[in-house]
């Protein structure tokens, strides 16, 4: 196991970040922590990051731990924070060149590695341009090579997307894509479903510094979620009252059926059947769709709310 | 893409190529910093050396000729000095010293803790807090020890100077002033939540400081009790011992009292600085 944590806590005054969590990720996987903001995924990521001590239970990384070898942890791991800390007034090849000698790199060494990492966040072009003058998403490609700049036994990467528009989104996912196929053990955290399901093997749903659940992405689905979900809207207004009402009339014809602010959620296996059962029923909803379960729903059955607010 | 690069897959992948390790010390972590600081230096060198030319220039025409001009006083009145501009010199330069060390390690600090998170960003690798703090602190004391021999150079023409040793010891004894104000300070802007508090470390610190301390005028001139405050300020000491080496009035006993006091703070400044940039960036 590249990591391994058992009963792994972190508090912060009177505040508990992280509730005793257990953690294993093997390596060549990719593994991510899926919740909202504040369910302890970044001070998670912070203690395996060996910048940030736990308060309590086991943390091994690389069988090292923490609290005696960071060092020596932090020169096999990558990481990529979630806010950029770039130097904003050294070019793009300089970040990368003097970041690759704080790991004991020789210089001609690190000279190879910034142009192969160049080329492959597609920086090439942008290699003597201020920091300053990068997009957002070329920020984080940046930053993202400049995780990698030490081949990295695991590569934690914190909120990767966050703040970025969905085709710069797309970019990076891209670069991740690669990275996971060449074996790189990848970690994150996210807060976004596609994100989690599009990059990770295995994933832990995180709630207020607890697991809450633990598998694949389907494996999730599976288990809390049917297979598909028909979403109906009543009226502009959208009254949680109305909704209310509403959900009694259909709640014979889903497995399920989840009352949001905005919308209805009918969960079953063949949404178009369910749909058509409500049209019977003679309800006239404003606005229909009928969609795949995703880790949304599956978050949204395991907390009662929904991943982004 | 026409290759395929191999990033981050591990040293495992490919055993030839060397691998990153833990620095054996804070001294060898400080030193994998140097080609960060060198971009630095290359980034902002070229403004940095006409202000090291016109800046005494400025101070020692102004301070030293003109208002010096106005100024007759015995040679016992001016510790030793046998013109007011041969006395106010190596005040100059010491005071000189200590604002650009402030300015080094107030706002840059911060951006490193807080803007622009630099700090965290060499955290995030092998380096420890002390390499951080020693490259930083290495840096201000190489850069404004070649500031202060361009300040020296500028003076050594007005005959401020009474032997060509003295000047070096004089120019020497900056780093003593670089190192009792760059620790200190540093600690106090690494624990900062805002650059609010700058202001009282300028307005409160620095400029009375500047002012008060020995500078400009004797500290024997103030009342009693702000005499013995001055005396007790580290620029009075940096000040004093700059002036012995510059006048040629040096003594032993003082002159040990001043390296004492200014080589504790560095060192007091040094342990506060660590600890506290540690309880920021590890939590």
């Amino acid at each position: 196991m590249l990591i391994h944590a058992r009963g792994l806590r972190k508090t912060f005054g009177d505040f508990e970040a992280v509730r005793g969590i257990d953690v294993d990720v093997p390596r060549g996987q990719a593994f991510g922590f899926l919740g909202p903001n504040g369910a302890g995924k970044s001070s998670t990521m912070r203690m395996v990051a060996a910048v940030s001590p736990p308060t309590g239970g086991t943390l091994r990384i690389l069988g090292m731990d923490p609290a005696e070898q960071s060092s020596a942890i932090k020169a096999r791991i990558g990481v990529c924070p979630q806010e950029d800390t770039l130097d904003l007034e050294l070019s793009v090849r300089d970040n990368l060149y003097v970041y690759g000698r704080y790991f004991g790199l020789p210089r001609k060494e690190v000279r190879a590695r910034v142009d192969e990492l160049l080329a492959f966040v597609q920086l090439g072009e942008k290699a003597d341009a201020m920091v300053d003058d990068l997009s957002g998403g070329m920020k984080r490609r940046l930053t993202i090579a400049r995780s990698l700049i030490n081949r990295p036994e695991i590569l934690l990467l914190d909120e990767p997307t966050t703040g970025l528009d969905p085709q710069a989104r797309h970019v990076v996912w891209d670069r991740l894509f690669r990275l996971k196929a060449q074996g790189v053990t990848l970690v994150l955290t996210t807060h976004y479903m596609d994100e989690a399901e599009q990059l990770c093997d295995r994933l832990v749903v995180m709630d207020k510094g607890h697991i809450v659940a633990e598998g694949s992405p389907l494996e999730l689905i599976r288990a809390h979620a049917t297979r598909e979900v028909a979403e109906l809207r009543f009226g502009a207004g959208g009254a949680q009252a109305e909704h209310e009402a509403v959900a009694e009339q259909v709640a014979g014809l889903a497995d399920r059926v989840e009352v949001l602010p905005d919308r209805l959620l009918l969960y079953s296996d063949d949404g178009e059947r369910t749909l058509a059962q409500v049209h019977a029923a003679g309800l006239r909803p404003t606005t229909t769709l009928v969609r795949r379960a995703t880790l949304e729903d599956v978050f949204l059955r395991l907390t009662g709310r929904t991943l982004v607010d | 893409m026409t290759t395929t690069p191999r990033p981050g897959t591990g040293p495992s992948t490919s055993p030839t190529s060397p691998a990153s390790t833990a620095p054996g010390s804070v001294v060898d972590g400080a030193l994998r910093l140097a080609p960060y600081w060198a971009t630095v230096l290359r980034r902002t060198w070229k403004g940095g050396v006409i202000s090291a030319l016109v800046t005494p220039l400025l101070y020692v025409v102004a301070m030293g000729v003109l208002l010096g001009g106005f100024i007759e006083v015995a040679p016992g009145e001016l510790e030793g000095a046998t013109s007011y501009l041969a006395f106010v010199a190596p005040g100059l330069l010491a005071a000189h010293v200590m604002t650009l060390v402030i300015g080094e390690t107030t706002y840059p600090v911060m951006s490193g803790v807080k803007w622009h998170k630099t700090f965290f960003a060499m955290h995030a690798t092998p380096l420890g807090i002390g390499s951080i703090v020693l490259a930083n602190v290495g840096f201000i004391l190489l850069r404004t020890l070649v500031v202060s021999a361009f300040f020296v150079a500028v003076l050594a023409p007005f005959g401020v100077f009474t032997t060509w040793w003295g000047a070096v010891l004089a120019w020497a004894t900056q780093a003593l002033v670089i190192g009792a104000f760059t620790t200190p300070v540093f600690a106090f802007a690494a624990g900062l939540q805002d650059e609010t508090a700058f202001a009282l470390v300028f307005r409160l610190g620095m400029i009375p400081m500047f002012l008060f301390s020995g500078a400009f005028f004797p500290v024997g001139n103030l009342d009693a009790p702000l005499e013995v405050v001055a005396r007790l300020t580290p620029l009075w000491h940096g000040v004093d011992l700059t002036r012995m080496f510059a006048l040629g009035t040096f003594e032993l006993g003082p002159a040990l009292v001043h390296v004492a006091y200014l080589v504790a703070l560095t060192a007091l400044g040094w342990w506060w600085a660590v600890r506290r940039l540690r309880a920021r960036m590890v939590v």
